[in-house]
């Protein structure tokens, strides 16, 4: 019984989060709300018995890919009013896209649920004593799945070269250390010898 | 009043509905449409769970995991593109990223 009651608060927060995300006026909101619609998700996880992936949606999503957004949104100096140009535009055929897809999608979602692969579904398995849902993981993860999970890292690598080198920007007229100038220098290019005209000082210009 | 796999497959469905509705509406705002994204990808995690603990088969949140992997991958690339391309063009409107075609 409560744990229907929890399903509906989670699932309702979740839908009614999302909607905001999509028709907030101001993007700050938006993220914020995008944070909220990824807790009560974490929530609906917790009460399916996947606690460690719920822990790994709030630590990725909300920890950094949600304040990464906030710090894209507060950073670009963007007139966010004029972006929603449009809206009310695209909104009578987006309801009728999204009406259409949505029928679809939940006859299609109670014919599997009652008549599919998953008609003589269990329901979720209370994790048992002796195994709990993260050592579940953690057994198959580093050997059924090793490659894949290999495969999920080098593509977290190659995300990571991606965004730094499309973000990183040399600016002119800095100096930088450069090591094998520094290492190869020697006495006779270390030094220079000027002759100062005598009475006529030193030009500032001459030591650069 | 018990919650069956066709609820958790119900929410998955709006959640995905919404990103779309997202992507339809906010056509000149690339930081939304990331997110509608986001909130796609979302809903096929729930799905996922949702199969995998119905079905007693812990492969389900396994690819979950990939999926969340992806997802921020795809955020970080997408939003550092966001940041180049407002440095180049002061705007972010999508309409102006034609220039790109060819």
């Amino acid at each position: 019984m409560i744990a229907a009651v929890a399903f509906y608060v989670l699932a309702a927060v979740t839908v009614v989060s999302a909607l905001l995300v999509v028709t907030a006026r101001n993007p700050v909101h938006s993220v914020l709300w995008l944070i909220m619609a990824f807790f009560s998700a974490a929530g609906l996880f917790v009460l399916l018995g996947a606690e460690f992936l719920a822990m790994l949606l709030v630590v990725v999503y909300v920890g950094a890919v949600a304040v990464l957004f906030l710090f894209v949104v507060m950073m670009l100096d963007v007139d966010f009013v004029k972006l929603r140009e449009g809206f009310a535009r695209y909104l009578p055929i987006a309801i009728i896209v999204a009406g259409v897809l949505l029928a679809e999608m939940i006859m299609i979602t109670v014919a599997v649920a009652n008549g599919g692969a998953a008609a003589d579904a269990v329901g979720p398995a209370a994790a048992t004593a002796d195994k709990t849902n993260i050592e579940a993981i953690g057994r198959v993860l580093y050997t059924d799945y090793v490659y894949f999970f290999q495969a999920a890292g080098i593509v977290l690598l190659i995300a990571m070269i991606g965004a730094i080198t499309l973000t990183l920007r040399h600016k002119p007229g800095i100096k930088r250390q450069d090591v094998g100038v520094q290492v190869g220098r020697n006495a006779k290019t270390a030094m220079e010898l000027k002759s100062i005209e005598t009475g006529a000082g030193l030009n500032p210009e001459d030591l650069r | 009043m018990v919650v069956t796999l066709a609820h958790y497959l119900a929410v998955a469905a709006m959640l995905f509905t919404i990103g779309v509705f997202g992507i339809f509406v906010n056509r000149k705002n690339v930081i939304i449409i990331l997110m509608s994204v986001e909130l796609i990808l979302l809903a096929v995690n729930i799905n996922f769970v949702a199969f995998s603990t119905h079905l007693n088969e812990v492969s389900g949140q396994i690819m979950a995991m990939f999926v969340l992997t992806v997802a921020a991958a795809e955020a970080a690339v997408g939003l550092a593109i966001l940041v180049t391309f407002f440095r180049n063009r002061g705007d972010i409107a999508v309409d102006d990223a034609s220039v790109m075609k060819g």
